[in-house]
């Protein structure tokens, strides 16, 4: 039950414009690349340098010198451009960057979000996500709506280090689509077979269901 | 103008105990491989350096761990390494972990003459304390100091005889913010070419930048993590 992580992938493609440049983070939001809808452009920005990153290059066509921000060899699409790290943050603070999708710990109904640290256990640094998420024009999260015990993820206030406040725009979970507004989480779409009853019930923040939700459709 | 040094192991001289190294690369690419060897075969401690990972265990910065030469590192990210992680829970190493774009700025203006500037990265947060806060267009930000170096050490594809710099894919990442913010700049480059050689129009960091130069040898230029076509689909691109 619940999306898949290719699915929560999948959906957050559906968010794509023609044109848009896109910072995709490690993880789920990774996968976003692999499902662009047709007919439509869309240039990925890697932060440690590079506009119109392409796929993993073919087998040992690895170039060490081509990275992405995960460290992984990857390739340039034509058109695609390299700059240094402060220009690549210029483009980002400066609000060039029209989405930015990343993954999350946890988020609160007023967008606030928590993705780098559990002290104790991780502390491995917060990369180029503090600068993204406070100068991305729109921020969507890709995560699991509870955690491996049944704790909601979707919180009134984190209870771990934040990564940015009031940043989060929507979030995209294995259960729903949510917007964060006002008033709260926004109920948009729910996950194939989820109840609207299972989804309040993994939802700790505020939650506003104003309509009969619609399943996403695969 | 004599900026050519014979090798890494004269480049260094003049790193003392103690000293701020701005160190460029991100991950183990674009890092000055030679430079790092050097130091590490140096007796040369307490070192604060300055870069945006730590390397790896066996690579990179991670060499100067292994070897306790760094006293403290300023980075924003040092997963991938299990010896600084060791010397971090074991109080033997001082961290400071700032956001990526914050750090390239930070060098960037201090090669600028910018003393300190506002970002909105990091409002509201751990990175935020005791820092002076002030809105702009409604938003907060937070006041940030340029960072300089007592030396700068990158790497750059191409270098000619003024130090002139050109890089290769994104081997250029933070090697161009440090370039500018070390008040001594070591550039190790793959192939050093006489002044004259390389395109003006294609120079990524001017000559001005850069005090000591040359051609560094056995570039081993390590991949941190090989992805390809074969050994995964799902990648990133259409």
């Amino acid at each position: 039950m619940g999306l898949t992580k290719e699915q929560i992938a999948q959906r957050i493609a559906r968010e794509l414009q023609d044109g848009y440049y896109v910072n995709l983070g490690i993880g789920i939001p990774t996968l976003v690349a692999n499902y662009i809808p047709e007919g439509i452009e869309v240039v990925l920005q890697s932060e440690n340098g590079m506009l119109g990153m392409g796929a993993f290059p073919e087998k040992g066509h690895a170039d060490p010198d081509l990275i992405n921000a995960g460290k992984q060899t990857v390739t340039i699409q034509p058109g695609g451009v390299f700059f240094d790290s402060a220009t690549s943050f210029a483009m980002i603070r400066g609000g060039h960057v029209d989405l930015t999708v990343l993954g999350a710990f946890e988020v609160t109904d007023t967008g606030d979000i928590a993705s780098w640290k559990i002290p104790g256990k991780m502390v491995k640094g917060m990369g180029g996500a503090m600068d993204l998420v406070a100068a991305a024009k729109n921020i969507i999260v890709a995560m699991q709506h509870t955690s491996k015990d049944g704790q909601s993820k979707l919180l009134k206030a984190c209870t771990l280090p934040l990564t940015g406040v009031g940043c989060v725009k929507k979030v995209v979970t294995d259960l729903a689509v949510l917007d964060i507004t006002e008033e709260g989480f926004v109920l948009l779409e729910r996950a194939p077979g989820v109840s609207v009853e299972e989804i309040q019930k993994a939802t700790d923040g505020r939650l506003v269901i104003r309509r009969d939700i619609p399943e996403m459709q695969f | 103008m004599n900026k050519v040094v014979s090798g890494a192991e004269e480049a260094i001289k003049g790193i003392a105990d103690g000293m701020t190294l701005l160190v460029g690369g991100f991950g183990l690419c674009g890092i000055p491989e030679n430079s790092i060897a050097a130091l590490v075969n140096s007796s040369v401690k307490n070192l604060t350096c300055v870069s945006n990972n730590a390397g790896v265990d066996d690579f990179g910065l991670g060499l100067l761990l292994q070897k306790r030469q760094v006293k403290k590192m300023i980075s924003s990210y040092v997963g991938e390494n299990a010896e600084f992680e060791r010397q971090l829970l074991a109080g033997e190493l001082e961290v400071e972990l700032i956001p990526q774009g914050t750090l390239a700025e930070r060098c960037r203006a201090g090669g600028a003459g910018i003393p300190a500037f506002y970002v909105p990265a990091g409002y509201g947060t751990e990175v935020a304390e005791g820092k002076e806060i002030r809105e702009f267009n409604g938003k907060p930000h937070l006041l940030e100091q340029a960072i300089t170096g007592d030396f700068a050490i990158i790497k750059a594809w191409k270098g000619d005889t003024h130090g002139n710099l050109v890089y290769r894919a994104t081997a250029n990442n933070f090697n161009q913010p440090m370039a500018m913010a070390g008040k001594i700049t070591i550039a190790e480059v793959e192939e050093l070419v006489p002044a004259g050689t390389l395109d003006p129009a294609q120079v990524h960091t001017a000559g001005i930048f850069v005090q000591r130069i040359f051609e560094g040898k056995n570039y081993e230029k390590r991949i941190e993590k090989l992805t390809e076509k074969a050994s995964g689909e799902l990648a990133s691109g259409k």
